[in-house]
């Protein structure tokens, strides 16, 4: 079956199965591997992208099901050369060790943040009680949410 | 993990979405939210032959009150109940539930009908509905049906829906003065299935005492429970400490928990007599008791 997307402001098709996950469209198909397959089973995150602004687990979810919508994926977060104010949080405040978790902590904070411009660590944390990271990092990564949010709240990008 | 072959069906109107589910009968599975068909489908648990996806369906995520009946329709996802003022102004309990169903990110898909509609007695919002005294709206080819929640759960993963019925709509009715409910869940973490929970709804009367009362109960038993043992007690009492209390022992005698990995029968036949008993005191003071 034919599915057109917008991802990270680009007009992208495939002809695809049914039953292809949206996560595997996004990495094999559209090659676009920042996004990471961590548990496979709903639970850890790591698959994380928009889809029409909303953060959901895109392992959990078939491409054709994405059809004429809009994805946003870890790779649409930079722009022209500049890191986004949530990457450059999860750099300064050592947002993570291995960095599996990332891209997902990454896309979940940022839609967060498109809502809340400040909010307290009790807000982050229920934020991202969807993502897991097995680094045990939550703190850092709690920290380089609200670095994230302050330097929004300034006018950064 | 990769799901079984499919036919993919994204029908745009409910005839449509009948018309489909009434030809293709027991091989076809009604895709809403996902978030627990996909992965019993990448586990090969279920191998449906047909999906009818209901998504592009116009008209189907709302929440309003119409009739003196709260309507939630099928493609209303948690995360629209999380964050309506609607619930959390008038329905405290379904505000309660919609903070606690798997996480935020599988809330963002997930949908309020499809939780019930799976029939898993894991699931939150069957204790909460048969609390509520909700029905569901079941839409075939033929024409629509309501089921009462209270016979909606036959078994294990079982409902009331027949093949070529797909449930469009919860009811519940509006809530009459001086009531409230609330749920109290227990889960290892977020995201897990819980350990055990419960959902009381209370009516008062003028004079301080329990009009009308409903009590549900979540994973201790092949269905979610009524405690209706429970409920006939409490109803015409004032809802004092020594009443609550025997309320909630009895509620615990009604579930039927199995030892587990969330830990052995014994112990959370126990936390439904602890969580009932929070659930209800919760639900009085929010109704105003006491007052």
């Amino acid at each position: 079956m034919q599915v057109r997307v917008m991802i990270n402001g680009e007009k992208r098709e495939a002809d695809v199965a049914p039953r292809l996950l949206l996560v595997h469209l996004i990495r094999e198909v559209f090659r676009l591997t920042g996004t990471h397959i961590g548990c496979d089973t709903s639970h850890c995150g790591a698959c994380t992208v928009l889809l029409d602004g909303r953060p959901v687990k895109s392992c959990t979810l078939f491409a054709v099901q994405a059809d004429g919508r809009e994805l946003m994926t870890v790779e649409g977060l930079e722009q022209n050369g500049t890191l986004h104010p949530v990457q450059e949080g999860f750099m300064e405040e050592h947002g993570l060790q291995c960095g599996y978790c990332t891209p997902g902590m990454l896309m979940t904070s940022y839609a967060f943040l498109q809502r809340h411009k400040d909010p307290t660590e009790d807000e982050v944390r229920w934020a991202i009680s969807g993502n897991l990271c097995r680094c045990t990092g939550y703190v850092n990564i709690v920290k380089a949410v609200r670095y994230a949010a302050a330097k929004l709240r300034q006018g950064g990008a | 993990m990769i799901p079984g072959a499919f036919d993919y069906h994204a029908p745009t109107s409910i005839g449509d979405a009948t018309a489909l589910l009434a030809r293709l009968g027991e091989d076809a599975k009604v895709l809403s939210g996902g978030q627990s068909l996909i992965p019993l489908m990448k586990l090969r648990l279920a191998s449906p032959r047909h999906l009818v996806d209901i998504n592009r369906i116009p008209g189907l995520a709302y929440i309003r009150e119409t009739d003196g009946e709260l309507a939630i329709g099928a493609l209303t996802r948690e995360a629209d109940l999380e964050e309506s003022d609607l619930i959390r102004t008038r329905y405290p309990l379904l505000a309660d539930v919609s903070r606690v169903v798997a996480d935020p990110l599988v809330r963002n898909l997930a949908t309020v009908c499809g939780n019930l509609a799976h029939g898993d007695p894991a699931n939150d919002h069957p204790a909460a509905m048969l609390a509520l005294g909700a029905e569901v709206v079941a839409a075939a080819a033929r024409g629509q049906r309501r089921i009462p929640v209270r016979e909606f759960f036959t078994g294990p993963f079982s409902t009331a829906l027949a093949p070529g019925e797909v449930l469009i709509e919860i009811r519940v009715p509006t809530p009459a003065r001086r009531s409230a409910g609330a749920y109290v869940k227990l889960e290892r973490k977020v995201g897990d299935f819980a350990t055990a929970a419960v959902a009381a709804q209370v009516t008062l009367g003028d004079g301080g005492a329990i009009e009308g009362v409903g009590l549900g109960l979540t994973n201790v038993g092949p269905t979610p429970i009524q405690a209706t043992r429970a409920e006939a007690f409490l109803r015409g009492k004032r809802p004092d400490a020594a009443t609550l209390k025997e309320a909630a022992r009895l509620a615990a005698e009604e579930s039927r928990p199995t030892t587990d990995v969330r830990g052995p029968a014994e112990y959370k036949r126990d936390l439904v007599r602890v969580l009932a008993a929070r659930a209800l005191a919760k639900a009085v003071e929010r109704a105003g008791g006491g007052r």
